[in-house]
């Protein structure tokens, strides 16, 4: 009698499990689809405005998929794009989850690649590639994390605004390595655009065997994977994911918050300082004003679509990876400005923080469990 | 260096505050009215670029630059009505808004203003102020635009208006507290919409003085970031029309220390002093942030200072 109670109340417990497993797959998938709608909608939006100004929309589409994604040229080229994306978005997230809005990715990732360039000029010639590129990614990475730690410091210190803090940080960082490039820096024997000395073809960093794409994306991907890891699996995280929930109960609860903020800062800082130091030894071969090509900006889009989740940063990343590696050829076969990348990035932000305000208006992602239970 | 050189530069620092400062006055007044109603638009660095473009391509297909200012108006108002719009939807958080208005407006406006970065269109006069003096570089500095004088204007209305008028009150009260304005009947959402809008409108003005008088051409490189300080500015005034334009002109001759330094010579450190308005802003923050005169000043419901 009591043998079968218990076998039937096991497997009451093994059918509800199973159900509460669909519940939370239901609930979940809200933070799926919504996002893709907003995608969806951003897409239908960008057509309509590529139709208004005499462009055809199926053409753009097809060439964004044949430039991004069509060819194993193509997608390498992508990953190779995805590689910064997903280091600048890892550096809105972070600070996201702690409750900051942070953008001085951009002027992270500057300030973090001239100073790899440029500690690495003594070094050429003198101490062997593989040391030197470690030791330019660790002044990036510091660099880079000072510069955002600074904008953490400040908001925690003084009340400074860290969102406007990080963005004038940016200008200030790309006047910075503008007056080093264009005066004490300055490669002489480079007449066309002022840049640092080059670190030559046996400094470059590497690919990964087999592709074209260089380690900057598994480094990306390992990174973004451990700090997955970083805010759900330790106190760091617990404690960050409080204070980004309600910074009063976790002071009251006598967590670090003033750490906390620094430390979240400098985290993001370090992950934009280590794209320059990839978009330098990989990619440029030496700093000047093309490290400053978006990237930084794009990462905040990337973050935003996903829901600041460092795992899906990393697909995000390689979506507009695709999208910003078919921008060439969209304007040479279209004959579209260089902007009509930012417009449709643009928009797409706009649309997506619109559809914030779907969350829980639809009846279908509602919590299945609770309402048979009451 | 000598006298007449300090001089120079001093010459050179005011024409360059009164040239300088009218897009910083325009953008920082239309935050001010903006957040006394309770809502930040930091977005304003893509209206004052859309401004800009907007009136440079109106001036240009027209032949009438004041027909420019108030297209780059509008332009701007189109922005400012959007992003109201949206905030008012519930869980739309306002700065997020505004970084993506500001990747949007500089888009829009780089997109349409590729055209325009070649031809010239006709630009706005000036009024010599400084013809009395005989000095041709004084009267230089002192040739100013019609649009600094309006912002003037509209800085003292805006100080005026705040105190004493029905229209102030409401806007204030919104800003306070939220729950109080309700209470009295007024509705805080169309009142945060309409300031948003008007803060756009005199954003997208300053926009169309960049483009059509100082440095009265188009290119993708035109502001660089003067919105976002101007937005930055608003703090530092604490929420004073009047203070606004005082900062505006801080701002001004900080901006003209590069090329004021240039006239007479002095070339090193260019690209430092490029980065003088920047580092100044961020000075002025960390100066300004942590006083408690601000924090008491503070509309009461603004997200920015919290």
């Amino acid at each position: 009698m009591s043998e079968s109670l218990a076998s039937t109340e096991q497997a009451m417990d093994k059918e509800s499990a199973v159900r509460d497993f669909f519940a939370r797959l239901r609930r979940d998938s809200e933070y799926i689809a919504i996002p893709v709608l907003a995608l969806a909608i951003s897409a239908a939006v960008f057509s309509l405005f590529l139709l208004a100004v005499g462009k055809s929309p199926i053409e753009f589409f097809q060439l964004v998929e044949r430039g991004g994604f069509g060819t194993a040229f193509s997608i390498q080229n992508t990953l190779q794009r995805a590689a910064p994306l997903i280091l600048t978005a890892l550096a809105v997230a972070i600070p996201a989850r702690i409750g900051l809005v942070m953008i001085g990715g951009e002027g992270a990732l500057v300030i973090g690649g001239f100073t790899s360039a440029a500690i690495a000029i003594p070094m050429l010639e003198r101490v062997p590639p593989a040391p030197t590129l470690i030791i330019m990614a660790l002044a990036g990475a510091l660099a880079g994390g000072l510069w955002v730690g600074l904008a953490g410091l400040l908001r925690h210190a003084r009340g400074v605004n860290e969102t406007i803090s990080s963005l004038l940080l940016t200008y200030i960082g790309v006047a910075v390595m503008n007056f080093f490039v264009e005066g004490a820096l300055r490669d002489l024997t480079n007449p066309n655009k002022p840049s640092t000395k080059p670190l030559g073809d046996a400094y470059m960093l590497g690919k990964i065997p087999g592709t074209d794409v260089h380690w900057g994306l598994a480094v990306g991907i390992v990174i973004a994977l451990s700090l997955h890891v970083l805010m759900t699996r330790t106190t760091f995280g617990f404690a960050a994911r409080v204070t980004g929930g309600n910074p009063r109960a976790a002071q009251a609860q006598g967590l670090p918050v003033g750490k906390l903020i620094v430390a979240s800062a400098a985290i993001a800082g370090a992950c934009a300082g280590l794209a320059g130091f990839f978009e330098v030894a990989a990619i440029q071969g030496r700093a000047n004003a093309s490290l400053a090509a978006g990237y930084g900006f794009t990462g905040i889009l990337v973050s935003f679509l996903a829901r600041h989740n460092p795992v899906a940063i990393i697909f995000v990343a390689i979506l507009f990876g695709g999208i910003v590696a078919s921008g060439g050829l969209v304007q040479r076969r279209m004959d579209l400005p260089d902007a009509t990348v930012l417009v449709l990035q643009g928009l797409t932000f706009v649309i997506l923080l619109v559809s914030e305000t779907l969350y829980g208006r639809f009846e279908f992602f509602r919590d299945a469990r609770g309402s048979e239970r009451t | 260096m000598s006298d007449s050189l300090v001089v120079t530069v001093l010459v050179a620092l005011l024409g360059g505050a009164l040239r300088v400062s009218t897009p910083f006055m325009f953008v920082a007044l239309g935050e001010c009215l903006t957040e006394k109603s309770g809502r930040v638009n930091l977005g304003l660095e893509g209206t004052l670029v859309f401004g800009a473009m907007s009136a440079y391509a109106t001036s240009y297909h027209t032949g009438s630059p004041w027909l420019g200012v108030l297209a780059a108006g509008l332009a701007g108002a189109a922005l400012g009505a959007l992003h109201g719009f949206v905030c008012k939807l519930p869980r739309v958080n306002d700065i997020a808004i505004g970084i993506a208005m500001m990747l949007f407006g500089t888009g829009v406006a780089f997109f349409f203003g590729k055209a325009y970065i070649q031809p010239t269109a006709p630009r706005l006069g000036a009024i010599a102020l400084g013809d009395w003096t005989g000095d041709p570089k004084v009267a230089t500095a002192l040739q100013v635009n019609p649009l600094l004088l309006i912002g003037l204007a509209t800085a003292l209305i805006m100080w005026w208006a705040f105190a004493n008028t029905r229209w102030g009150l409401v806007l204030r009260m919104s800003g306070d507290s939220a729950p109080a304005a309700r209470a009295m009947g007024v509705s805080v959402d169309l009142v945060r919409f309409l300031a948003t809008l008007s803060g756009g409108f005199l954003a997208g003005v300053g926009g169309a003085f960049l483009s059509l008088y100082y440095p009265g051409s188009w290119n993708q490189g035109l502001s660089s970031g003067q919105g976002l300080m101007a937005v930055a500015l608003v703090i530092f005034a604490r929420w004073n029309p009047l203070r606004c334009v005082a900062a505006a002109m801080l701002f001004g001759a900080a901006g003209a220390i590069g090329p004021a330094l240039q006239s007479v010579g002095v070339t090193q450190g260019y690209y430092f002093f490029n980065a003088a308005p920047y580092i100044l802003t961020l000075l002025i923050m960390v100066a300004s942030a942590g006083s408690r005169q601000a924090s008491r000043e503070a509309p009461g419901e603004l997200s920015i200072t919290k």
